[in-house]
């Protein structure tokens, strides 16, 4: 399961599972759950040849507890599943953000709400990966629209969690993940890995939750002889919990601020056909790719239309999507769900541009087809 | 002081904060003490101990002791134990957690650690009532029993803890009271050094919650009502089984020899590479 610089034939599963070994994920725990097991089924065959860990615990509750665990002691740490088990998972989610406990978590989006429609694709839990676990807290979310991009996102979601101490989640969709498709993967040598931050001083002059200035404090691995405290607790830079205004005031804009100073880095995105475009299609995985055989399809009659293509969801890229508001007459935003990143593009429009949703929720992708017509409608 | 105390001082955290969260007569600091006299005759370095917790009074032991320490979500510890138990497989991993925790919100965590047989070692402090949030009926609660959530008495039976996790497949269960501590010291040491998923269950007064709720007005009271209602295992064996019902049977109740998780992951890993 290395990384070769060859060329593949690849699910967007198998190639999310490589992405996590180049990245240095030694640690998965998993519960099996339609359309996201095939990453569990490659990870138990994979981690131990990797010398690593794998283990199927008894829920998704469980499994996000024994990665936070697993990243405790050190390890790059991940789990996978879907909806209804990202929902359980929400409790953990909020803890790591808390503790500041790196961890990947994938979510292979399929129909909903409940058990849905499992073996079918939908977008639904865009808003679920911002505002799914308690309290107020800042997420990163990134969102593949290819095996090669669910290779190449599962590598950088790593390096974010490391960065930024902070759990990280990868949200494809069922046909993102279920589809083979031809890969050339990155050899391990031109890839860019990242660890987090450990300390440097002596364990007695260490204190877990200091800010060293770049909001980010050094963390180190349970066993190392740094003994520390962690908790869910609202605590101060010991980890010893805290009811004190000053330092709950302190922690929570350091835990804003660690991520929302960095929002310049964090505009990950592809842009196509922008040259000319009256018309901006603003869409992010599985449905991007047809957004993109619709712009082509576009150009191909003249029609002057581009593609933005979201690879980070959370944060929200509001300065990227604001640029391409600006100079677009009308923005098209389809999702497979009732509108949810929509929202985020007509919070953040402010009144210049028109903004045209198109939603599909019957458990099918939406087509390049329906995608052109509401271009030409657009336009008309 | 005695030299017990400094003992004690040795292990608790000289930058945490003071006093502790417990009420006056909780039972927590007695297992609290029991377990770093344990871990001191352990001869473990204070490096190689994860003191992890779930939530609730049971959940507040671990800050105030200086070793490697993790107070996570409500009924969740043994999750982020396993976790860390397999990153880290030299480390000694002791999970503490209360009723409430371990077996109703906790109670498929620690099913499937002692199925698993995760080398970790559990201690459930039993006070069989929620004491955190006001004296709530939890799993341990007796039938009958007028709590803050069941004011017409408790509709439900208890769970025997002990029994739950030797049924799930625990290799070492053992049962004390706080009112019994060197007994309890004693049983720490030995769920410590066992390999596999071992657990002390702590039957430990909550005076505050359950004391009102059943009469006993004091610590005294309820240390004298443990002192009388616990009988040892050897004894148990010996008396009619209606009789042993109503006590509290202390001692080593499981010890048995079994394969762990973390053997059977380190011959995977030789036999796979």
């Amino acid at each position: 399961m290395q990384t070769t610089g060859e060329r593949v034939l690849l699910q967007g599963s198998e190639a999310c599972v490589r992405g996590a070994l180049a990245a240095g994920c030694r640690f998965y725990a998993g519960y099996p759950i339609t359309p996201a097991t095939e990453i569990m089924e490659q990870m138990s065959r994979a981690m131990p040849k990797a010398g690593g860990v794998f283990i199927q615990m008894e829920d998704e509750i469980a499994s996000l507890g024994a990665v936070i665990g697993a990243s405790l002691g050190g390890l790059k740490a991940m789990t996978a599943t879907s909806g209804p088990g990202f929902s359980l998972m929400q409790e953990h989610i909020s803890f790591a953000a808390m503790a500041e406990v790196p961890c990947v978590i994938v979510d292979v989006m399929r129909g909903g709400p409940s058990t849905g429609l499992p073996t079918r694709p939908s977008q639904s839990d865009v808003m679920q990966t911002r505002w799914g676990a308690h309290g107020d807290h800042p997420i990163l979310v990134v969102a593949p629209s290819s095996a090669y991009e669910f290779f190449d996102l599962t590598v950088k979601a790593f390096n974010l969690a490391e960065r930024y101490r902070s759990p990280v989640i990868v949200m494809a969709d069922e046909i993102v993940a279920h589809t083979r498709e031809s890969v050339v993967l990155p050899s391990l040598e031109t890839l860019e890995i990242e660890d987090r931050p450990k300390p440097t001083m002596p364990p007695e002059w260490y204190s877990p939750y200091r800010d060293p200035g770049t909001g980010i404090p050094p963390m180190a691995a349970f066993g190392e002889g740094y003994r520390f405290h962690v908790t869910g607790l609202t605590h101060d830079i010991n980890g010893y919990p805290t009811e004190r205004q000053d330092e709950t005031e302190e922690l929570m804009t350091r835990l804003f601020n660690k991520i929302s100073k960095d929002f310049h880095l964090l505009q990950w995105y592809d842009s196509y056909y922008e040259e000319g475009a009256e018309v901006t299609v603003i869409a992010y995985g599985s449905v991007a790719r047809s957004a993109l055989k619709a712009v082509k399809m576009a150009r191909e009659k003249n029609l002057p239309v581009g593609l933005l293509k979201l690879k980070m969801i959370w944060p929200f890229m509001r300065r990227t999507v604001m640029r391409y508001l600006s100079s677009s007459r009308a923005v098209i935003v389809p999702e497979m769900n009732m509108g949810q990143l929509s929202r985020e593009v007509k919070r953040v429009n402010q009144g210049t541009c028109q903004i045209r949703t198109l939603n599909r929720i019957d458990g099918a992708i939406i087509s390049p087809a329906q995608i052109l017509a509401s271009i030409e409608e657009a336009l008309a | 002081m005695s030299d017990e105390q400094h003992l004690i001082h040795r292990y608790l955290r000289s930058s945490k904060r003071f006093p502790h969260v417990w009420c006056p007569g909780c039972g927590i600091g007695i297992v609290l003490g029991a377990l770093v006299r344990a871990i001191d005759a352990s001869g473990c370095s204070k490096n190689d101990i994860v003191l992890i917790s779930g939530i609730g009074c049971s959940g507040r032991l671990p800050v105030y002791l200086d070793f490697n320490t993790l107070h996570t979500t409500h009924g969740r510890a043994l999750t982020f134990a396993t976790g860390i138990k397999l990153a880290k497989p030299n480390l000694k991993v002791i999970a503490v957690m209360g009723d409430g925790d371990a077996a109703s919100i906790g109670g498929n965590h620690l099913i499937h650690s002692a199925r698993r047989n995760i080398d970790i070692t559990a201690i459930i402090i039993n006070n069989q009532i929620y004491g955190m949030t006001g004296g709530q009926a939890s799993p341990t609660t007796p039938f009958g029993l007028h709590t803050a959530s069941s004011p017409f008495g408790h509709l439900e039976h208890p769970f025997d803890i002990s029994k739950l996790v030797e049924a799930a497949g625990a290799p070492f269960v053992a049962r004390s009271t706080v009112y019994h501590a060197r007994v309890l010291e004693k049983l720490i040491g030995r769920a410590i050094e066992k390999k596999g998923f071992s657990v002390v269950e702590v039957i430990s007064p909550c005076v505050t919650h359950y004391g009102k709720m059943t009469g006993m007005n004091s610590p005294v009271e309820m240390m004298q009502w443990q002192r009388d209602n616990a009988i040892t295992v050897e004894k148990a064996r010996e008396m009619p089984v209606d009789e042993v019902k109503n006590k509290i049977v202390t001692g080593v109740l499981v010890d048995i020899e079994k394969p762990t998780f973390h053997e059977e992951h380190a011959r995977l890993l030789r036999e796979v590479r």
